[in-house]
């Protein structure tokens, strides 16, 4: 056991755990003021719940002795077996406890990213109840397949070292089959204008993201030392240079806004996320660039589609998370990390080719995953809020209060 | 007595009061609205691309003013909040029938 590496590992998880309420600042600035609360509400309701969830049978679903490939067995139910000395086979320096709560942060905010899809119209008991479902049935078992001790696509030898998959890809694909199942806001069809409640929240809210992605990138060394480093400063980079990206591209078409830096940061941040630990800080460069442009011009014919992804996770977290997937098979090299390999960029094809393997894998049982799960809530017991609780707003419909009251 | 409504840019409040405040003129309620006229709405920028908002930020004063000095007082309204563009505003006047000064019950021109 190391001090270090556990004093490190704590230290991530505290970091991954405030992503997700600085999610629920960053989507909660762009929707109408009448539903912020109910916006925020959506992340701070899959914190809690996600959270015991994830230390009664989620952990052990995902990181459990393998079955088969595909899931966890049930040997850590409820955290049997799993105490204060480390675990045999993950984060073998830290309190097994430590590695555990440290991947249900990682479960907790991937669930909360989906929500950025279907805010301002979604029936709040309805979103609890997939959120469930999605965490046991997509989440877990993708954990497993790429992050389990014996999952298969771990086993085909695809990369990914902090959730591009995992997390984003996921997500970001379900997003957009729940956004379709659940249908547009009222008014969005029509292009009424729609006013973000609050630039600054968004602003806020992707400043803690981006403060908390390096426990969540650095973190996934697992240990303190030169490995975290370097997912901290290819962490950085992307960020930076996504957020350059972005405000250029906005500064071409009209202006460079701060929505737009907020935006890019993220963007550069999903997208570097599979390759932190695998790629040198330099190749942070043309991930973060190249990401926040796929992401800007997608955005962008989105908008103008009749689809109602409200908050373009699949957009931002998706697209960046694929292109990050596929990226690390292009720059990935043993000399940063020598339990990756090489990439396109480095002679190794062999993983390009794996990477896009395990991302369209991801994508098609994400979004039929995520599909049937979302028809299934729907026929039983109905996705949406009525159509006059939607236009008074989620606030005072689902949770009956004001985020911004009296005289 | 005569109720202005005055629809104003709102960095024309302060030089409207200031110019009412040397003609003698002092009561007003102000509100922040939002309105449009010719100069409709303007592009926002959206994460990428952009979003219309179709209703601006407005500076809508209600006064009540004495026949007598109804003149004077849209004189200054007009020459202060003027810049000369699109949306400087409107004034609406309109007849009162009545007025109470809540303090000591004075009736109309008392209560002015």
């Amino acid at each position: 056991m190391s001090s270090g590496d556990t004093a490190w590992i704590l230290i991530s998880t505290a970091l991954v755990m405030l992503m997700t309420p600085g999610l629920a600042l960053f989507y909660a600035g762009m929707v109408r003021k009448k539903n912020v609360l109910s916006t925020m509400m959506m992340s701070f309701g899959i914190l809690a719940v996600i959270g015991v969830l994830w230390v009664l049978y989620g952990y052990t679903l995902a990181f459990g002795p393998d079955k088969g490939g595909v899931i966890g067995g049930l040997d850590w139910i409820g955290l049997r077996n799993v105490g204060q000395d480390p675990s045999s086979t993950y984060a073998t320096t830290v309190p097994h406890l430590a590695f555990m709560m440290y991947q249900g942060m990682f479960a907790i905010i991937t669930v909360a990213l989906i929500t950025g899809a279907v805010v301002e119209r979604i029936k709040f008991s309805s979103l609890l109840i997939f959120s469930v479902l999605w965490f046991t049935l997509i989440y877990c078992p993708v954990a497993h397949w790429v992050w389990g001790s014996g999952g298969w696509l771990a086993k085909l030898g695809a990369l990914d070292f902090a959730g591009g998959t995992v997390v984003h890809i996921t997500a970001g694909v379900s997003a957009m089959a729940l956004a379709l199942v659940l249908g547009p806001r009222k008014g969005f069809v029509e292009k009424h204008p729609m006013e973000p409640a609050n630039i600054p929240m968004v602003a806020l809210g992707a400043a803690l993201l981006w403060f908390g992605w390096f426990g969540f990138n650095a973190g996934s060394a697992l240990a303190s030392g030169g490995l975290a480093s370097n997912a901290f400063v290819a962490t950085n980079t992307a960020a930076c240079t996504a957020a350059i990206t972005w405000m250029s591209l906005g500064w071409i078409h009209r202006r460079p806004s701060l929505l737009g830096v907020a935006t890019g940061a993220v963007v550069g941040l999903v997208a570097i996320t599979p390759a932190a630990g695998f790629v040198t800080p330099l190749a942070a460069i043309p991930i973060g660039m190249v990401a926040a442009a796929i992401s800007f011009y997608v955005m962008m014919w989105r908008s103008r589609q009749k689809v109602d992804e409200s908050l373009d996770v699949w957009a931002c977290h998706g697209m960046g998370g694929t292109w990050g997937a596929l990226a690390t098979g292009i720059f990935a090299s043993v000399a940063v990390n020598s339990a990756g390999a090489d990439g396109l960029a480095y002679g190794g094809a062999i993983l390009l080719a794996k990477q896009a393997a395990a991302v369209g894998v991801v994508w098609v049982v994400a979004f039929a995953g995520t599909w049937i799960i979302a028809k299934a809530v729907n026929a039983v017991i109905g996705l949406r809020v009525k159509q006059e609780e939607e236009v008074v707003g989620l606030d005072i419909s689902q949770h009956g209060e004001r985020a911004y009251g009296g005289l | 007595m005569k109720k202005i409504e005055a629809v104003i840019r709102e960095e024309k409040l302060e030089p409207v009061r200031a110019a009412l405040e040397g003609i003698g003129v002092y009561g007003m309620t102000v509100a922040e609205v939002s309105g449009r006229g010719r100069e409709k709405g303007i592009p926002l920028q959206w994460r990428s691309g952009e979003y219309m908002v179709e209703f601006l930020p407005k500076i809508k004063i209600e006064m009540v003013v004495l026949d007598e000095d109804l003149g004077k007082t849209l004189n200054t309204i007009v020459t202060k909040a003027r810049t000369g563009e699109r949306g400087d505003g409107k004034i609406f006047v309109l007849p009162v029938e009545n007025a109470i000064r809540v303090r000591t019950g004075d009736k109309d021109d008392n209560a002015i």
